[in-house]
């Protein structure tokens, strides 16, 4: 079984990668950009057929280390 | 006194604070990352700076998890003495032993440079050999030293007293251009509860020797030791 885990920042907290990248993609002209915010993906592989065991894995993986839950939020989605 | 440094993968300041500590009258041993236990009868445990891991995921949070860190939890919860420097400070903020976290300097950059901080109370183990509101001379060398907190995590901070140190000039003012790596409040030092256990992002270590242009870095080693020495 294979999931995929998304930690980005909490809205309000300060980003200066994310501003920096933002500023870089403004000064080579591509338009539209309004906001940039930087986050990290994390693709994992599990030993188990059983979705419930994994949930409570990813739960487990992201609380004690994958995020710091003081600033960022995580997304878990099991493919 | 007995101090314990704890050696971590990537770390590169523990010869340093070996021989600050040693200076200062405390017996000294290093302890690797993977033990369990720390050695027998320590009053202080000390993580250095460096980048240990690499900095990898974030900085502090593999070493906040290794093993030897429950030892040092457990040292805490006893009252035992916890200082952390640089990526010492950023492993107590990963390990949950101080709250909040080092975020990436608000101007992106690395700094380092000396720097002047305000000694914001000298009625802990860390800081009675210096004056209140003393301005002592150290220096900082980090990319992610801009501490963080939620408003009720800071509020608490300040109301109890347990900010450490700030980002002063050279007489002690709290100005906007000392605080370069934009750190809410200008924190550079924060107590735990307790205030046993200190996390902060400036190196006293490098300023206790004229050779190498200061000493304002001794007055931290020496109050921890004479603590040490009055609490056996």
């Amino acid at each position: 079984m294979k999931a995929r885990v998304t930690v980005t920042l909490k809205n309000g907290v300060l980003d200066p990668q994310g501003k920096a990248i933002e500023g870089a993609l403004k000064s080579l002209g591509v338009d539209g950009i309004a906001n940039v915010r930087q986050g990290k993906v994390f693709d994992i592989e599990l030993d188990t057929a059983d979705k419930g065991q994994a949930e409570a894995s990813l739960k487990a993986a992201c609380e004690k280390l994958l995020a710091n839950t003081v600033i960022e939020n995580y997304r878990v989605e099991i493919a | 006194m007995k101090s314990a440094v704890v050696v971590f993968p990537g770390s590169n300041r523990e010869g340093d604070v070996v021989r600050a500590l040693k200076l200062a009258g405390s017996d000294v041993q290093k302890v690797w990352h993977a033990e369990t236990d720390l050695p027998s009868g320590t009053d202080l445990v000390v993580l250095p700076g460096g980048f240990s891991y690499g900095d990898y995921l974030r900085c502090g949070a593999i070493a906040g998890r290794a093993a030897v860190m429950d030892a040092v939890r457990a040292h805490a919860a006893r009252g035992g003495l916890v200082l952390g420097i640089c990526n010492g400070f950023q492993i107590l903020c990963e390990s949950g032993l101080l709250p909040g976290i080092l975020m990436r300097n608000a101007n992106l950059k690395f700094i380092c440079h000396r720097q002047f901080l305000r000694v914001e109370r000298n009625d802990t183990a860390f800081t009675k050999a210096y004056a209140k509101g003393q301005a002592i001379d150290v220096c900082v060398a980090h990319g992610e030293g801009n501490y963080t907190a939620d408003s009720e995590t800071l509020k608490r901070l300040e109301g109890e007293g347990l900010v450490a140190f700030r980002y002063a000039d050279a007489h002690g003012h709290v100005t906007q251009d000392a605080n370069r790596n934009g750190s809410m409040n200008s924190i550079a030092g924060i107590y735990s509860d307790r205030l046993n256990v200190l996390g902060m992002m400036p190196h006293p270590e490098n300023l206790i020797e004229d050779l190498v242009g200061g000493t304002d870095g001794r007055g931290l080693f020496e109050s921890l030791v004479s603590s040490a020495a009055r609490a056996a």
